[in-house]
């Protein structure tokens, strides 16, 4: 049956994105650790990673939202969830070359809409259910997160103000590496899941499974390794923006920043909304910038990120409906495996350019000059193209 | 509560969140203050440090331990919410 190689390639892909999703977010828990200097950067990114490997497992609610409440599940093929991981991937890639922290959820949610757009018409999504759950939650979540975290930043300084400079370091470098690594996990339970949502989804619609089904022990394992995985890597072009290019920023607006975005993932995702990590800890770090006396905040560069954000989900949507126009126009599992063969071909180049200029564990840090990558990293002589 | 936006759902996020996400870390900070108070009560010295070491009576340290314990406490809280699932 040619079901199963295709459903062989959906896997495939599925956990690719779960790859990317992991070195694409890592940044959202642990840039502020990695700017303050409060962790060693290839150590932040082994906790991370650890801690999402723990928090993939703890929890499953998320995982039915991306299934079953965004898309007519009855109307989806193996082909629609392969395009739609298709056009999140590449939406990924191209946020990651440009050092922008957009949503890795927004990304896949967009692809597969696109895709299930383009393969059943609009009578197939629910657009109220995308409307409740994914972009209103999108546009409020920033807000709340950095309400939140500038609070917690005034709070904190004005309790700390007479504790002496040596010690308040110490401490709240220890509360900064406490609240990240419960963004972490955090990130585990709620991302993790959606490509567990996504595989579950494949699934389903390859009759594999039954409608109702949850995750599979298979897929939560799987996802959860991939996920780790990918944060593990660190996606420094993304943690340096985060990190260096917002806010100039110390270690008790590090923690106000991370505890805000800790409570924020962990209270929606309790009610169940698709949150993206990107957003909350974004607005969390502006939040902290804004509420700390004397702390530059970048709005060029935040204006960027949100510019990105609200392209994130009709551009991923393009990009899932492109792919599966070109597989369904092809046919059959041939279709699939050369758009497959495509995406391959694009990640290698998407990686081969930011080999150009490349951001790492030991230049993450460096001045914020403008550009995502550092202008150390920008081989000799090359002028074209620095605006990446 | 209306069809688009979940309303208490909303409401609760937003306290509880102030609650934890805003709360916890000024508790830690009251914590951090209360351990090393300027006016002698306690240094955390390091090793080598100058410092008139005067060290915190025994209800000091144990309203910082409380502190710390609170915000200790609600992290677990949070996981087993997270174990709990909804």
């Amino acid at each position: 049956m040619g079901n199963s190689t295709l459903l062989v390639l959906v896997v495939i892909t599925a956990l690719a994105f779960d790859f990317t999703n992991g070195f694409h977010d890592t940044g959202n828990a642990m840039a502020t650790s990695i700017a303050t200097g409060a962790l060693p950067p290839k150590v932040a990114v082994a906790l991370s990673g650890v801690l999402n490997l723990v928090g993939a497992f703890l929890s499953l609610s998320v995982a039915a939202t991306i299934a079953s409440g965004l898309v007519d599940t009855g109307l989806v093929t193996l082909t629609v969830v392969f395009a739609g991981l298709a056009g999140g991937i590449l939406w990924n890639l191209l946020t990651w070359l440009l050092g922008i922290p957009s949503s890795s959820s927004h990304a896949l949610i967009g692809g597969i809409v696109g895709s299930t757009l383009a393969a059943a018409g609009g009578h197939a999504v629910k657009w109220q259910g995308l409307a409740s759950k994914v972009v209103i939650p999108a546009a409020l979540s920033p807000l709340i997160a950095g309400g939140i975290a500038a609070l917690g930043t005034l709070l904190i300084y004005r309790i700390s103000r007479n504790v002496p400079g040596h010690d308040r370091e110490r401490g709240f470098r220890i509360g900064q590496i406490g609240s990240a690594s419960m963004v972490s996990l955090a990130h585990g339970t709620n991302d993790a899941q959606k490509t567990m949502g996504v595989i579950t989804l494949a699934l389903i619609a390859n009759h594999s499974v039954p409608a109702d089904a949850k995750a599979p022990f298979w897929v939560i394992l799987s996802c959860a390794l991939a996920i780790s995985a990918g944060t593990y890597l660190g996606g420094w072009r993304v943690i340096r923006t985060l990190g260096k290019g917002l806010v100039e920023i110390s270690s008790p607006q590090g923690m106000g920043a991370e505890s805000a975005s800790a409570a924020t993932i962990l209270l929606s995702s309790h009610f169940g909304y698709s949150l993206s990590t990107t957003h909350v800890a974004t607005g969390s770090i502006l939040g902290t910038g804004v509420a700390k006396k004397g702390a530059a905040v970048r709005w060029s560069v935040a204006g960027r990120m949100a510019t990105a954000w609200l392209f994130t989900l009709p551009l991923a949507a393009l990009a899932g409906a492109g792919a599966y126009a070109a597989a369904s126009g092809i046919g059959g599992s041939t279709g699939v495996l050369v758009v497959f063969l495509v995406l391959v071909a694009l990640a290698a180049m998407f990686y081969l350019r930011s080999r150009q200029s490349a951001v790492h564990a030991g230049n993450v840090n460096e001045d914020w000059t403008g550009g995502a990558a550092p202008t150390s990293a920008e081989p000799v002589g090359a002028g074209v193209g620095g605006a990446a | 509560m209306n069809q688009w936006i979940n309303l208490t759902a909303l409401g609760q996020i937003v306290v509880v969140g102030l609650l934890c996400g805003a709360g916890l870390p000024a508790l830690f900070a009251v914590g951090l203050w209360l351990l090393s108070d300027p006016r002698g009560r306690m240094r955390l010295a390091a090793a080598g440090e100058e410092s008139s070491e005067v060290h915190a009576g025994p209800v000091t340290v144990a309203a910082a331990g409380l502190c710390f314990a609170i915000v200790l406490a609600a992290i677990g809280w949070g996981i087993y919410f997270i174990v709990a699932g909804s």
